[in-house]
């Protein structure tokens, strides 16, 4: 049971949130989008061991969505950002 | 003989001032409080208390505590019993009653121990091996062996006892409150810390309960008691006794399980008191003062009654003042069981004498030599003999190794063996917490290695045996705990105890047996029935994970989860396999602990709290009429309106009648709502749906499909501009929260810019769905300051106004295919508005229809319920709905998906409408079609689609199907068939639309 630090709320129970799988999926441009380039937006994820960039939603709280660098191993939360900030550097 | 033969005349922790009167397998019998049940048993000199999992031998109580592998007992009768339970752990109160697990017809005759005369042909994985063949008898051997197995009962009852759930946040959670466990509570609480203590016993103290010890100058209990005393005058520090830390999860998250009124008859118990508290606690830090078990030798039927830890043996003497036997054996291969010694001598037990697996001097056996005490050095015990209880033990020299036996034999009688095979640090939680272990080899134990959380392990639970050690360690790991949780109150200084020196312990995880190659039963899991044969079996035939000769031996997955075998297990595995203990590595720790009743885990989610049920403001009025309820996500909507004597078929025919020759009312109010308002609110239906929205005036409305981005269809409805920027969206009942998600996500995710709020309004308003060709008429005579004529509300429009005094929305729009009126009034005038419609159309012949009717009446307009006829496999194109995608927009959800080449592929499956050949026919929904003549026996048989909606059309006097069908808007009038378990039902393909293709009656 995790204990997520929500960017607006403060730390509250993972209950309370809705994982959004892997985070910075760039949605190709659909008119340029190759099938593959589509499948692999749809579909492929990095799936690591170890540093994971994702992304939740506070569903059952202030219902934004935002970033979070959470270890698949240890399951750290080394950090959580907005969705309009980049991926943090240095982790 | 006496009452309590066995009760020591003074001395212990019990009360006899109180007798407490219990039952046990339907005798009576007396105990103190202070007791547990196994200790009041032993008072009483039951020695024979449960049998054998598998072979039914004959079982005592072999431990004193949560390790128990033996003495498991049914407790209690009717709805409270509880199965499994240990009766070490159990606390005696007045009116108890307890039965044997496992016996029949009692626990002294037990015919279920002929299993134990046929050991030889019920070896490892016997069932696996034996079960196989043929395979559907597994069905009738499963419940026979069940049977036979050594399980408790589950009542069949209602749990009459309530159980509660908590949440606590903590600087510090201790689990434990022994030595270490106090000391670290002290050294953090001393702080300001906000401690939380919990310990699975009712008395805190752990070991110091019954060892003969000293802190700080007086006896360890004096200081036990002014610890708790200093505790519980701190404000921040809740003791938790009774309470057992169950399960450690991530991020520091533990569960405990509070045992509130288990130690009381349920007849005493304070009502307001739920019978169990499930700590649900968040803590900064931890730390595991959890003690360590002791383990068993492994040597011939070591699992006789009478046959005990060493530790166990001094605990009933001491804390419990039971003499545990007349005349004892000591077997150890570690300094600790002297102590049992001592607490033997004091209680009057005689001593035959002390096997010590060691051969050289200790400075303990030479003690016991002092005192007159034989002690055999560098001797095993080999085999012990008795029938219910034992009479005499089996002893002979060990050789250099400790693999074979160096002389001869000889017998001790004893009605007491106290056994030590060393201590296994309590690691579970600290494993369960992520932790690495290590292999201690001195100690002959894993301990806790690399850390992954907040938590330290201190005492026992870290290979620290010596007292002195576990209060320096516990002081420690409490201070720092403390410390890091942010808090630089006072150190104070550590509790004192005087070092002792030990002697190594010297490993011995399998007594050599006397003679070569027989199948003795040298128990390593005592409740699970499993040997040191078995293990050696599974290695033979290659099994090598230890995780795999546990599944395939069933070692370590009874009720103790082998709490005292495992190590034993693997040791002997590695032995047999040539590998390294820490090597072999040992199985998964996992939650809980011990065993975590249901009611704790469910508290008060039972009964109508389990899955809370929507319902809408006019559900009264649904349930007075005697409607049948069918659940759509969390609503319950009425699915049928039975008249008297009606069946569903009956009651659904007269629904759709009255929608196609008179007026229906069905209950819309569970239809998602969605409002939409902002500047680029137009944007994002663009985006959303399929469709183009810009050219929708203000006050019409328009239906929208929702696809994802792989192109397949999500979600429809009816959404409708009120105002320039603002919007109103429907969506299925089902699927409301889901693409209020949806929305969601894009806005905050994707489309940052966008100028759109989004207002979830589904409870806001309550919808009655008016519909049929006398709609208007029910209208006007409820009354409406609404125009309601075809120019006045054309199809596809909202007005507002009045209907029945209320204000409403009126929507005209129709899902059924002839006139209707969705008319929204604010929630709280759902049933009023209700009502007044079904008065007003009472003489308009109107009928409430369930979704039963209302689903049959769409089919017959060929519409489509997304999730019925869709799978999220089916595109627009698929449904035959390309109409209804605009490529020329730049974009929209799935609009590139839609172009992937699967999608664009000929020979799709595609909706289409089916009639049978005998219209009396219904084809079951999800019947799979083949094509016509193909011949079933020839398999696969390639099937061509399969039936999404079938209904009986009361309008049309035959049945009518849907259908996905490859490449099925080419097939228009094939024949197919649709396959049956018995037989094959011939349809055609044709339009789905089957009733008023041409859409007339919508517009009344």
């Amino acid at each position: 049971m995790l204990l997520i630090p929500c960017p607006w709320c403060g730390p509250r129970e993972e209950g309370e949130f809705a994982p959004g799988g892997e985070g910075h999926i760039r949605r190709p441009e659909p008119q340029a989008a190759s099938d593959q380039d589509w499948a692999e937006y749809l579909y492929y994820r990095t799936n690591p061991k170890g540093l994971h960039f994702e992304r939740w939603v506070h569903a059952a709280g202030c219902r934004r969505w935002f970033n979070v660098a959470r270890d698949t191993v240890t399951h750290e939360i080394r950090a959580v950002y907005k969705m309009s900030e980049n991926r943090p550097e240095g982790l | 003989m006496p009452p309590q033969p066995f009760r020591l005349p003074q001395g212990g922790r019990i009360d006899r001032s109180r007798s407490l009167a219990f039952t046990f397998n339907g005798r009576r019998y007396d105990g103190h409080p202070g007791d547990t049940l196994a200790s009041a048993l032993l008072a009483n000199g039951v020695a024979l208390v449960a049998r054998s999992f598998k072979y039914h031998r004959p079982r005592g109580v072999m431990s004193a505590g949560a390790e128990e592998a033996c003495a498991f007992v049914q407790l209690g009768e009717g709805a409270r019993s509880d199965p499994n339970c240990r009766a070490t752990q159990i606390e005696l109160f007045d009116g108890l009653t307890a039965a044997s697990l496992n016996c029949w017809p009692n626990v002294q005759l037990d015919f279920g121990v002929v299993s134990d005369r046929l050991h030889r042909l019920l070896p490892a994985g016997f069932y696996y091996k034996t079960f196989m063949w043929p395979r559907r008898g597994w069905l009738t051997y499963e419940k026979l062996i069940r049977r036979a197995a050594g399980l408790g009962r589950a009542p069949s009852e209602p749990d009459p006892d309530r159980y509660e759930k908590r949440f606590a946040h903590a600087d510090l959670l201790i689990a434990g409150g022994g030595p270490a466990g106090l000391a670290a509570a002290l050294a953090a609480g001393r702080t300001g810390a906000r401690v939380i203590l919990a310990d699975e016993n009712g008395e805190f103290g752990g070991q110091l309960l019954w060892r003969d010890a000293e802190i700080d100058g007086e006896p360890a209990l004096r200081w036990v008691e002014r610890s708790l005393a200093e505790l519980s005058s701190l404000p921040e520090v809740r003791l938790l006794p009774r309470s057992t830390v169950a399960g450690y999860y991530d991020h520091n998250f533990l569960t405990v399980l509070e045992r509130v009124t288990d130690h009381l008859s349920p007849f005493a118990a304070p009502t307001a008191t739920p019978r169990q508290r499930l700590w649900k606690v968040r803590a900064r830090q931890v730390v595991l003062a959890t003690g360590a078990i002791e383990r068993p030798l492994v040597f011939i039927n070591n699992d006789l009654p009478g046959i005990m830890l060493a530790g166990a043996a001094q605990a009933y003497i001491r804390r419990h003042a039971v003499r545990p036997g007349g005349r004892a054996v000591i077997f150890t291969n570690n300094d600790s069981a002297y102590e049992t010694v001592a607490a033997l001598s004091e209680a009057g037990v005689a001593i035959t004498a002390v096997i010590d697996a060691r051969a050289g001097d200790t400075a303990a056996a030479e003690a016991c030599l002092r005192r007159g005490i034989e002690v055999l050095r560098g001797h095993a015990v080999i085999d012990a003999s008795g029938g219910h209880a034992l009479r005499e033990v089996t002893v002979a020299p060990l050789d250099g190794s400790a693999t074979a036996l160096a002389g001869a034999a000889s017998t001790l009688r004893c009605d007491l063996l106290c056994v030590s095979g060393g201590w296994s640090p309590t690691v579970h939680l600290f494993s369960q917490s992520g932790g690495k272990l290590a292999f201690d080899a001195a100690s002959g134990c894993f301990i806790p290695g690399e850390s992954r959380q907040a938590e330290r392990s201190a005492g026992a639970a870290r290979g620290s045996f010596d007292l002195a050690a576990c209060l320096a360690e516990g002081h420690a790991a409490g201070l720092a705990a403390a410390r890091a949780a942010g808090f630089a109150g006072p150190d104070s200084p550590p509790p004192q105890a005087p070092a002792q020196a030990m002697s190594p312990i010297r490993p011995l995880w399998e007594v050599p047996s006397p003679h070569q190659g027989r199948r003795d039963r040298k128990f390593v899991d005592l409740q699970n029935d499993v040997t040191a044969a078995d293990i050696a079996l599974a290695a033979r035939e290659g099994y090598r994970s230890v995780e795999h000769t546990k599944r395939y031996t069933t070692a370590g997955m009874g009720v103790d989860q082998g709490k005292t075998g495992n190590l034993n297990t693997l040791a002997i595995l590695a032995g047999e396999t040539q590998g390294a203990i820490p090597a072999v590595g040992t199985t998964t720790f996992r939650p809980p602990y011990t065993p975590v009743t249901i009611g704790a885990l469910a508290g008060r989610g039972v009964g109508d709290f389990y899955d809370p049920v929507r319902k809408t403001p006019m559900s009264p009025w649904h349930e007075a009429r005697g409607a049948v309820f069918e659940p759509v996500g969390k609503w319950r909507r009425p699915l049928y309106y039975p008249g008297p004597g009606e069946g569903m078929e009956a009651a659904v025919r007269r629904e759709c009648l009255a929608v196609r020759n008179a007026v229906g009312l069905c209950d819309a109010s569970t239809l998602g709502k969605i409002d939409i308002k902002g500047r680029d609110a137009v944007t994002l239906l663009d985006r959303v749906y399929t469709n183009s929205w810009g050219s929708l005036a203000i006050g019409r409305c328009r239906y929208g499909l929702m696809l994802k981005d792989d192109g397949m269809v999500f979600d429809d409805g009816v959404t409708t501009r009120l105002g320039e920027r603002h919007y109103l969206m429907t969506t299925t009942s089902g699927h409301a929260e889901a693409v209020f998600g949806w929305l969601e996500e894009w806005l905050q995710c994707e489309w940052l810019g966008l100028d759109v709020y989004l207002t979830s309004v589904t409870t806001h308003w309550a919808t009655a769905m008016l519909a049929g060709p006398r709609a208007r008429e029910v209208l006007a005579a409820a009354g409406t300051d609404i125009d309601t004529s075809r120019a006045g509300s054309p199809y596809m429009t909202v007005r507002e106004g009045h209907v029945a005094g209320i204000p409403a929305r009126l929507f005209r729009v129709s899902f059924t295919g002839e006139l209707s009126f969705e008319i929204n009034v604010p929630a709280r005038y759902g049933l009023a508005l209700w009502e007044t419609l079904m008065a007003a159309g009472a003489a308009f012949g109107i009928e409430p229809i369930g979704t039963e009717a209302l689903h049959v009446l769409r089919a017959e307009k060929g519409y489509i319920v997304v999730g019925h006829d869709t799978d999220g496999t089916v595109t627009p194109y698929d449904l035959g709905m390309g109409w209804i995608v605009d490529q020329k927009k730049p974009d929209f959800i799935g609009k590139r998906g839609l172009r992937r080449s699967d999608l664009v592929r000929t020979g799709r499956r595609q909706l289409v409408g089916l009639l049978t050949d005998d219209p009396a026919q219904i084809i079951p929904e999800g019947s799979q079609i083949v094509r016509s003549g193909a011949s079933l026996a020839a398999t696969p048989v390639p099937m061509l689609g399969h039936v999404t909606s079938s209904y009986w059309s009361p309008a049309l006097q035959r049945s009518i199907a849907m259908a996905l069908i490859e490449g099925g808007q080419d097939r228009q009038g094939e024949a197919v068939e649709a396959v049956l378990p018995d037989r094959t039902l011939r349809a055609v393909i044709g339009t789905s639309r089957f009733y008023d293709p041409e859409g007339v009656r919508l517009h009344g």
